[in-house]
């Protein structure tokens, strides 16, 4: 593997891992929001919404990790640039999914 | 002396791996701070290098296995719905809603736990992979290695969080 290949498979797994994160709290947030979406979301009922939020973050998670990889592979991004983008949706992981933040939002 | 099985998920989903997860994040931290070139000859990088994977394959595993066990096992056994007249202590979701001394358990305690507790195996995978993808080299590349550790510190609040709470509620309002 060349020093490209593995700056550009290792920046798509961060990044990824950050959009993953970032899917669970912008879902939570939404779904508090959206009393639609937080049924649409419960995939199980024993386990409520929370089924749904964490299946389709790990989807967003996998599909992006795929996405990134195929198009950083050979062309990784600006490294500065992807590993800022990558905390800032972590950052928006741990926001979203903390409950004083979300239920701001919650429908009443 | 014996467990039901609801004592006995709520072991392995608390204690077990979240025992196991502690001993995983000290070993990787450590494994990921000490590989460098000026302190380690290149065969001492290697053994670093394979403990370092061998912490990170630890933590990745038991991240996963925890939020598994813990939101499609216990978490069922947490949220159910009581019957008419039911005892509530058998329900603890219902249980701690019933006083608003203890509804905070659930509406900050447990509603943080079972979301926040989903970034960690995302994270630990993430570091793992880049472990592998970089092999050697990440000892000569300081930028990526404290990235790493960050991430990895990350998972560990992320967890230790969930973690935490977790244990606190099982003294109010425990699974039985």
């Amino acid at each position: 593997m060349t020093a490209v290949e593995h700056v550009g498979k290792a920046l798509a797994a961060l990044v990824a891992a950050g959009i993953g994160c970032a899917a669970l709290g912008v879902l939570t947030t939404l779904a508090e929001l959206s009393p639609g979406l937080k049924s649409v979301l419960n995939f199980y009922d024993p386990v409520g919404p929370l089924s749904g939020k964490t299946t389709v973050a790990v989807i967003v998670w996998l599909i992006a990790w795929y996405a990134l990889a195929r198009r950083w592979h050979a062309r990784p991004p600006v490294m500065t640039s992807a590993l800022v983008a990558t905390f800032v949706l972590i950052g928006v992981g741990f926001v979203g999914t903390f409950p004083l933040f979300f239920e701001l939002f919650t429908a009443h | 002396m014996s467990l039901s099985a609801r004592e006995f998920w709520g072991v392995v989903h608390g204690m077990v791996l979240g025992a196991l997860f502690l001993l995983a994040y000290g070993g990787g931290l450590a494994g990921l701070y000490s590989l460098r070139p000026d302190w380690v000859t290149p065969a001492g990088v290697r053994e670093r290098l394979m403990r370092l994977k061998l912490g990170a394959w630890g933590m990745t595993i038991a991240a996963w296995l925890t939020v598994l066990t813990g939101t499609w096992i216990v978490y069922p056994w947490y949220r159910a719905k009581p019957p008419v007249d039911a005892d509530l202590r058998f329900f603890p979701r219902a249980y701690l809603l019933a006083e608003p001394q203890r509804a905070g358990w659930h509406t900050f305690g447990m509603e943080w736990k079972e979301h926040v507790a989903w970034l960690a195996p995302i994270l630990a995978t993430a570091v793992l992979y880049v472990i592998y993808v970089y092999g050697e080299e990440l000892a000569n590349d300081t930028r990526m290695r404290t990235v790493l550790m960050v991430l990895f510190t990350l998972a560990f609040v992320a967890a230790a969080a969930a973690g935490l709470f977790g244990a606190l509620m099982t003294k109010v309002a425990p699974i039985l």
